[in-house]
């Protein structure tokens, strides 16, 4: 039960999550999940097979969640958002629920920016994988760890 | 069942080029079709907020599709460049096609 | 039950406070010395300053708090004439509450002349629905009487918890010590083994707060919405196997008189937000 005791560093603001060049080299980098082949069928299915790319996607997620109901789960992606380089699309996953689909977003060169922030319900200490979708077909990824402890007390 | 309740947060005068933040959150349980009723027993079918559709005089500027996992009272904030006035409409879209709508005017100077 | 064998597993696992380090000192938190001189403990602290970031930063947004739809519902019936006698709780509350609005939600459960005993916020509101409005009393956990709470309290937000507990509310006060002291349940505990003991130790992975009451109506996600501080009392309860008493319950006004006292000076918070 040590990890009830870390209290120093309370959430990864704003981790730089710096992704490898090789696409291959990144999804070796990804550790087992409870589910991994789910969300690994469904970044298949996304990119279509294709190498997901290097770029950097900056994720903000608690580190430790007090509750699994509402973690706060928000990215923000370095791109100029003009008409000929933006990020289309986003689809965040999880691979320890019941189903690795949380949310997917699409984006438009009229925001300016590539971010978001939501809310999602995690039912246990699971990976957050977060796979982007350039306008010219290419694919960037970046994942975090969050673990949801649940209290036993409290009410 | 609780009043579904859109509240949305645009700021009233932005810069041009300026980009701002904007916020939407809606009052909804966000049944996951997994849960009970703790009192009857029943499975308390699935009904969720599944897509959030923001434009800008018109213009569809940005789409979150939600799945089960979004949390109740689901809340989204993104970015937005603001480049000429003119007004938000956002609109949520219930499991069964009931949408819910909001629009706020911003000033661009 | 998994849960007794939750608690009781929490018990053995309260960690030292070697191991804890609490929240609370990092010099951002309000930590005050306590109004009275008569408080048990050396340093009040709000809920607040227990919880993660996570936490704490929803709270801080009154726009990305869930609590504040609830607030919002209750602002709108607020201003709602319902009843017979054709009024709206707006134009008659002040006089039930026998102080000002803005004071209401700081002084809460407090001896109340009409009633003629110690009475909390949702009983004042349903008093005057009563009396005042001809209107149907509201269910204490109704979204109505929760929106209508926390729409009030907030009308004190920023201003210290002051509770009065001499004269006229001090057989209240006491009943509601004796009770925070009392051991009870199948695991034998009082409020103090937590609350007062323990505050600032891990309770499994629960860091235990003073369980102090200045954020209620509180948003818990948990609960997926807002409660009242007499749910999060059955909760606490329902923790050690003891019979939670019925909302309302003159025990548990007596209980909400003492533990708002002892976080007398603190902010109120309300709604606030907790895991
Ligand atoms: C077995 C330990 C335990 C006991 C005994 C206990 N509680 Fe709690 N209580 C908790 C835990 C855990 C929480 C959630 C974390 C926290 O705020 O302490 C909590 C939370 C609370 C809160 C919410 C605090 C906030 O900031 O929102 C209040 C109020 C409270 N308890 C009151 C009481 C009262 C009154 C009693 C006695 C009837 C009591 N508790 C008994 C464990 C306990």
């Amino acid at each position: 039960m040590k990890q009830t005791t870390q209290f120093s560093s309370i959430s990864r603001r704003h981790a730089l999550a710096m992704l490898s060049a090789a696409g291959a080299v990144v999804l070796a980098g990804v550790p087992a999940y409870a589910d991994g082949a789910a969300v690994a069928a469904k970044i298949k299915g996304l990119t279509g097979g294709r190498s997901v790319g290097e770029g950097d996607i900056e994720l903000d997620l608690p580190e430790i969640a007090e509750n699994g109901n509402a973690v706060k789960v928000a990215f923000s992606i370095n791109s100029p958002m003009t008409v000929d380089n933006y990020v289309k699309a986003v689809h965040v996953m999880a691979d320890g629920n019941p189903t690795p689909d949380v949310a997917s977003f699409n984006f438009t060169p009229a925001m300016g920016a590539c971010s978001a922030s939501t809310r999602m319900r995690l039912a246990k200490t699971q990976n957050i994988i977060v796979l982007a979708e350039m306008n010219d077909g290419s694919f960037k990824q970046a994942q975090a760890t969050v673990k949801v402890t649940i209290g036993g007390c409290g009410g | 069942m609780a009043k579904i309740k859109p509240r949305v947060k645009v700021p009233k005068k932005a810069a041009a080029g300026e980009i701002v933040e904007i916020k939407a959150l809606i009052s909804h349980p966000m049944h996951t079709g997994r849960g009970k009723n703790k009192k009857t027993g029943k499975k308390i079918p699935r009904k969720i907020i599944n897509k959030f559709v923001a434009s800008f005089d018109g213009q569809d500027v940005f789409t979150a599709n939600f799945e089960p996992a979004v949390s109740a009272n689901p809340y989204i904030a993104f970015p937005f460049k603001a480049s000429k006035s003119g007004a938000f409409t956002f609109k949520w879209v219930e499991d069964g096609g009931a949408e819910f709508t909001a629009s706020k005017k911003m000033t661009v100077a | 039950m998994r849960l007794a064998v939750t608690i009781t597993m929490a018990l053995s696992l309260i960690a030292g406070a070697a191991f804890a380090k609490t929240p609370y000192h990092d010099g951002t938190a309000e930590v005050i010395k306590p109004v009275d001189k008569n408080h048990p403990l050396d340093e009040v602290v709000s809920g607040y300053n227990f919880r993660k970031a996570m936490i704490r930063d929803v709270q801080d947004d009154d726009f990305e708090n869930p609590g504040m739809l609830v607030a919002d519902h209750g602002e709108e019936l607020w201003d709602t004439v319902d009843g017979s006698a054709g009024k709206s709780l707006s134009q008659v509350f002040e006089g039930c509450a026998e102080v000002p609005l803005d004071v209401v939600g700081s002084v809460y459960p407090r001896f109340n002349n009409a009633a003629s005993k110690v009475i909390s916020l949702e009983q004042v509101i349903n008093m005057c629905r009563e009396t005042a409005m001809g209107a149907k009393p509201y269910k204490w956990e109704s979204r109505d009487m929760l929106g209508i709470t926390a729409y009030v309290r907030m009308q004190s937000r920023g201003s210290r918890v002051n509770v009065a507990v001499d004269g006229k509310a001090s057989a209240a006060f006491e009943r509601g010590k004796d009770l925070y002291y009392k051991r009870v349940g199948q695991l034998d505990m009082s409020c103090a083994h937590c609350h007062e003991d323990n505050y600032g130790n891990y309770i499994r992975a629960d860091m235990l707060s003073q369980g102090n009451i200045n954020g209620f109506p509180t948003y818990r996600l948990k609960w997926n919405g807002v409660g009242s501080t007499h749910r999060r009392f059955r909760g606490c309860m329902k923790n050690i196997r003891a019979k939670p008493l019925p909302y309302g319950h003159e025990d548990y006004v007596a209980l909400e008189l003492y533990t708002a006292w002892r976080g007398n000076g603190l902010k109120v918070e309300t709604p606030a937000y907790r895991n």
